[in-house]
């Protein structure tokens, strides 16, 4: 039954989706431009700036440090956050509620103070070389992700399947490996990809832990925007909106998007 | 026995956090409160009776919260008008409202940058309409960087006001009209009710989003308008780091501050106490 109000309401969010989603279809538009400034709607077409994102120095290499911190950082995250998330999904001890907050903790601390800390100490009294602080800092905001996405689904795994297994004499570590993982594996996968794009996105660690020929490509992105005002910009963003709707339909298929309405 | 063993294996996640942040954010803010070996709270005083630095802090909370009521009022009809619906429609809204959460920053402000520019889409339509004479400067003011915040947080908001709108049963307005209720006073007295824990989940997300954003501000606002850049800044720019350290300190305080005041006044305005 659609009646006036409804349709006032349809009108209203149809509008709140344009401005929502238009600056980012004026950014697909203007990126196929062929002038040398930001010019909407262009006057002429070209891939000439996507052509651009290969030829200037800086981009490609620092693509390849994201992807590399991204993932490996990735790992970290996974190899510490996963029996972390299955102890505290687990198990009844002391002090749970504080270890979960502060597993949590560095979504709740702002990021650009984050960085900055680690900065300070992870880079200079620690002496941590640069890319190896990339690392350490990528792991760390990845972290409650993956303990917030995998302690989600094991708390709608049934604990009895594991005891069974225990109770039939498999050893611990193979019933965790061989029914436990199996059973959240989609779970599994989509906390490694949400934790990619929040890492791969990250501006607020990595631009205190840049050095000489350590760059992560969003800080490149920064840097450029500073100092040219053209559509290779534009380019980049374009590559990247298909990355995110990629790894989003993947998403999508694991989990459906209720896990975002349902926090 | 089996405690022993969640202990063992939440060991290194502690540890990895212990080492790498909690320790450098404690002496980050224990290094702001020692000076020349004695405790002082002087670094502080300064910083408050500095007008250049009250400034940044106002600017920064007023902008916070001017994008924290335009997500709240923007998002309440469209995520009411979402969680009614039914079908593959709902999916699709859900998604397209996810998609920019999770695109890049660095994307979602340079589109307004193209948008707002001097020669942006803005200034060339007003002044092909006649309706201005000359380009207005909108990018690098406060006016851009609460644009580009709102548009940055607008699907936190929409998505948590569903996740609650979500499990509003149509019976209870039903109910409500049924007994003589208008559709406003049903919608006041009903449904904004049960939204408030929604409501106070995106509006914590959004406020210390905006406090503590850095690329949007940076790209859209000018220079030091807010405190996130400004922390940057003395950090970077100009090597200050017992100032930057103030900021960070005042950054993590406001944060908690403002996250404990809202769960508060959530549990105060909860209808089922």
């Amino acid at each position: 039954m659609m009646n006036e109000k409804d349709r006032g309401l349809a009108i209203f969010t149809w509008l709140t989706f344009i401005v929502l989603l238009g600056p980012l279809v004026i950014i697909i538009i203007t990126s196929f431009g062929a002038d040398s400034y930001l010019s909407f709607p262009p006057k002429s077409l070209s891939l000439h700036w996507y052509q651009n994102i290969f030829e200037t120095e800086g981009f490609i290499s620092t693509f390849k440090t994201s992807i590399f911190v991204s993932l490996i950082g990735n790992l970290i995250a996974l190899i510490i956050g996963i029996p972390a998330a299955y102890a505290l999904s687990r198990y009844h001890f002391k002090g749970k509620g504080v270890l979960n907050a502060l597993f949590i903790s560095p979504l709740l601390i702002p990021g650009i103070v984050l960085g900055f800390t680690m900065l300070k100490y992870v880079i200079v009294t620690y002496h941590m070389p640069i890319y190896t602080g990339l690392l350490v800092g990528h792991s760390i905001i990845m972290l409650p992700f993956v303990i917030r996405v995998i302690s989600s689904s094991l708390s709608n795994f049934d604990f009895s399947i594991e005891e069974a297994a225990l109770s039939l004499g498999a050893g611990k570590l193979a019933t965790f490996f061989k029914v436990v993982l199996p059973n959240i594996r989609s779970g599994l996968i989509a906390a490694i990809l949400l934790a990619f794009l929040e890492s791969f996105n990250n501006v607020d660690i990595s631009i205190f832990i840049t050095g000489p020929g350590v760059s992560t490509l969003p800080i490149q992105m920064l840097q450029y925007v500073e100092n040219y005002f053209d559509p290779t910009i534009a380019a980049i963003s374009v590559l990247l909106m298909i990355l995110t709707a990629a790894l989003m339909f993947f998403i999508e298929r694991l989990m459906g998007f209720s896990y975002f309405t349902k926090k | 026995m089996k405690k022993s063993i969640a202990y063992l294996l939440m060991l290194p996640g502690l540890l990895f956090l212990v080492f790498f942040m909690v320790v450098p954010l404690l002496f980050t803010v224990s290094s702001t409160l020692v000076q020349q070996g004695h405790f002082s709270f002087d670094g502080y005083l300064a910083f408050f009776k500095d007008q250049y630095f009250i400034e940044i802090l106002f600017n920064t909370l007023k902008v916070s919260l001017i994008t924290t009521l335009m997500c709240i009022f923007i998002s309440f009809p469209a995520a009411y008008y979402i969680s009614k619906l039914r079908t593959r429609k709902k999916t699709i809204l859900i998604g397209l409202a996810v998609f920019p959460l999770l695109t890049s920053a660095i994307v979602r402000s340079f589109s307004w940058m193209i948008i707002l520019g001097k020669k942006g889409i803005l200034n060339t339509l007003l002044l092909h309409l006649h309706i201005i004479n000359e380009p207005i400067n909108i990018l690098y003011t406060p006016t851009a960087m609460i644009i580009g915040l709102v548009h940055l947080f607008l699907p936190l908001m929409i998505i948590s006001l569903i996740g609650v709108m979500e499990n509003i049963s149509d019976d209870l307005v039903q109910a409500a009209e049924s007994l003589g209720a208008s559709r406003f006073t049903a919608f006041r007295k009903i449904v904004f009710p049960l939204c408030i824990p929604g409501l106070v989940v995106g509006s914590i997300l959004v406020f210390v989003g905006s406090l503590t954003a850095y690329t949007t501000p940076a790209l859209l606002g000018g220079k030091q308008q807010v405190i996130s850049v400004f922390l940057y800044q003395n950090a970077m720019t100009l090597n200050d780091w017992y100032a930057a350290s103030i900021i960070a300190t005042i950054m993590i305080a406001i944060t908690f501050i403002v996250i404990g005041f809202m769960n508060l006044a959530a549990r105060k305005l909860n209808p089922k106490g």
